[in-house]
């Protein structure tokens, strides 16, 4: 799960990371609310959208009197990041930047341990600093969670060119502390800046949580974004499904990630054009194959679906009777092609014969008849 | 001949009397898997499918002797049970349970490796060696014993790829899921390692995925270490960047991980890699002479 700047601000503060001040706002009005109560001066108004390049999307203003953040405010609420509609402003307190430089605590998933990255090039595209310049990345990590203490000093008195390095040190020691802490996947400030009177602030943040950990982050659930997430998406993780909607006209339910995956691959590689990722998982609970259907169709864009199977635990049968009830209880006008395989193939295909269901043999026919009748050409 | 499992490895349970744990351990016990026994804390002394339960691995492993454990354990008790399964040197473990927080295999994952143990999983189906012994989820009936040996990291593409082998009658020795979270205990090359040992396992198909870098690693490590020939087939060519797809680990940020760079680091390598499965299975008789 994403959050927002602000967010991960708050949750730096809370961990005793220094961050600029600053105040949520979610209209011009209360922009400016926030600035009077900010005490004037120069502050940065951020548009918070789960999506990077904010600033050169126009996304980031500074204002020095209220009708600057007024018109700044205007010109951000409502803005289109890259598919992101900003909803949410922070309105922060302007820093006497003296330098910059990049931190990030994240999954190091090459050497399983929970690693530093960290740069005296701050501010930019941490991948095309690794790119162009990787001599300048210091990476180092942790196998067991304890705070890489020896590496960690070398690089605090590195990032700033020496100074600073006592706050740096502190910074990554609580940045590591909140990652293990409240189990994310991602902690990044970028930049993080050496101000005019030495002090070392979080000028930035981004954090992503472990959606496996939430179980145990109950807390953190309140940061969710409903804005930024899609609903059906949201929906389908409720109900047990993993659901992920594409731009195409061809929708498909399977079962388990891989063979999902593997389902989309051979839509395309026929020409065909895949609606939505969604795998049912290994339940063979009617009620889910419903539900899969009502997220599938719910686009309204769908013009066939192709229901790929195959059975180990999933009992090809009990899906069978899932897409017939499916079929009582909705009102379903498109194409649907059933290839079923594995467990119970047989008697499912039988309690097929006679619906206006189209079976398919195999994997390969099953998404070429879903294809064609998708084109409305005969299968 | 087969990797990792065959008839005389003893099997326990964790999380045996659990509702997955419990169905499992039948069906394991079924295909004729050596199941000696189940832990479930505070039920030691009951019996499931005729088989002890103990309140702690180390008690079922010095009563039974066990030496494999797989998990059906909830992901948030997953940490404790391959933990409680590592301190009592159980040399192979299987951890089934899917939704394990990734920074909880962080320390298990080195301490597995520093005692010389192995992991499989999470986040996985388990492993099979046709005829001889299954631990895990996967379905026995549609595998062959044979000498063609089998790594994913998805189960349901593990038994569509047995499946088509098995149609053009072409048998397995082992079949193993490694699982398809970001951080597994075993990679591909771990298991190609065992499968590179074994004299009767003749070729092997590997089933990589989008995400991460593990498949070009070993890519590089066939080609430098690995006699037995591979045929490879890469699933996610068509998922979009920044969204996970289903596993936790099959993601494709930026230009890394994707099928593209995948495919090329094992052609380059000298790996025939399929478009397709049914396409990979064609590859392998035609290798066998069966097609």
């Amino acid at each position: 799960m994403n959050i927002h700047e602000y967010q991960a601000k708050g949750l730096f503060k809370a961990a005793g990371i220094p961050v600029p001040e600053g105040r949520i706002a979610l209209s011009v009005e209360e922009a400016v609310t926030a600035f009077e109560e900010l005490g004037g001066g120069i502050v940065a108004v951020k548009a918070q959208v789960h999506v990077g390049g904010r600033g050169k999307a126009g996304g980031v203003k500074l204002a020095r009197t209220a009708d600057e953040v007024k018109e700044a405010a205007e010109a951000i609420l409502g803005l289109d990041i890259k598919g992101h509609i900003v909803h949410r402003l922070w309105i922060e307190k302007g820093s006497d930047i003296k330098k910059e430089a990049y931190l990030s605590v994240i999954l190091e998933r090459s050497e399983k341990t929970i690693s530093f990255i960290a740069s005296a090039e701050g501010g930019m595209d941490i991948e095309e600093v690794a790119d162009k310049t990787p001599e300048k990345i210091l990476m180092f990590g942790s196998k067991d969670y304890s705070f890489p203490e020896e590496e960690a000093k070398k690089a605090a008195a590195e990032l700033f060119g020496g100074e600073g390095a006592e706050g740096a040190l502190e910074i990554m020691r609580k940045l590591f502390a909140l990652y293990i802490d409240k189990d994310l996947q991602m902690a990044e400030i970028n930049p993080l800046v050496l101000t005019g009177s030495g002090d070392v602030i979080a000028l930035d943040g981004k954090i992503t949580i472990d959606d496996n950990a939430m179980m145990r982050q109950a807390d953190l659930e309140e940061l969710r974004d409903m804005k930024e997430e899609n609903p059906a998406e949201l929906e389908a993780k409720e109900k047990g499904l993993a659901f992920i909607q594409l731009d195409g006209d061809i929708g498909c339910m399977v079962n388990g990630a891989g063979l999902a995956m593997a389902t989309l691959d051979m839509i395309n590689l026929y020409g065909g054009d895949p609606a939505n990722f969604l795998d049912v998982g290994g339940s063979s609970n009617p009620e889910k194959v419903v539900n899969a259907f009502r997220l599938i169709l719910a686009g309204g864009n769908v013009k066939a679906v192709l229901i790929n199977i195959f059975g180990g635990i999933t009992r090809c049968d009990d899906i069978a009777k899932g897409i017939l009830k499916a079929f009582e209880t909705m009102d379903i006008d498109v194409p649907v092609v059933v290839r079923l395989a594995g467990t119970n193939a047989k008697e499912g295909n039988e309690l097929l014969v006679g619906s206006k269901l189209i079976p398919a043999a195999t994997f390969s026919e099953a998404v070429q008849k879903t294809i064609s009748l998708g084109k409305g050409e005969d299968a | 001949m087969s990797i990792l499992i065959d008839e005389n490895t003893k099997v326990i349970v964790q999380g045996i009397t659990g509702r997955d744990g419990s169905f499992h351990a039948g069906q394991m016990i079924e295909y004729g898997t050596n199941v000696v026994g189940g832990v479930t804390p505070g039920k030691g002394g009951l019996h499931e499918h005729g088989k002890p339960v103990f309140n702690s691995v180390k008690e079922a492993v010095e009563s039974t002797g066990a030496n494999a454990t797989v998990i059906y354990v909830p992901a948030k008790f997953a940490k404790g049970a391959v933990q409680e399964a590592i301190d009592a040197d159980i040399p192979l473990i299987i951890c089934i349970t899917e939704g394990v927080p990734v920074n909880d295999m962080v320390s298990l994952y080195h301490q597995v490796k520093a005692k010389g143990l192995k992991l499989i999983g999470p986040n996985c189906p388990g492993l099979i060696s046709p005829g001889k012994s299954k631990i895990g989820i996967m379905p026995g009936m549609i595998c062959t014993p044979g000498k063609v040996g089998v790594i994913s990291r998805s189960g349901t593409l593990t038994y569509e790829i047995v499946y088509a082998l098995t149609n053009l009658g072409i048998g397995q020795s082992t079949c193993v899921g490694i699982g398809g979270d970001p951080i597994v205990g075993s990679n591909f090359r771990d298991i190609l390692d065992e499968f590179d040992k074994d004299p009767e396992t003749e070729a092997v198909v590997l089933i990589g995925e989008i995400g991460g870098d593990e498949e070009e690693k070993t890519a590089a490590y066939i080609q430098e270490n690995i006699s037995t020939p591979v045929f490879a087939y890469i699933v996610g060519a068509s998922a979009p960047e920044g969204r996970t797809m289903g596993h936790a680990g099959a993601i494709v940020s930026g230009n890394v991980g994707t099928a593209a760079t995948k495919q090329k680091a094992f052609r380059a390598a000298g790996v025939p890699v399929a478009k397709t499965l049914d396409e990979m299975a064609a590859m392998v008789a035609e290798k066998f002479g069966k097609a």
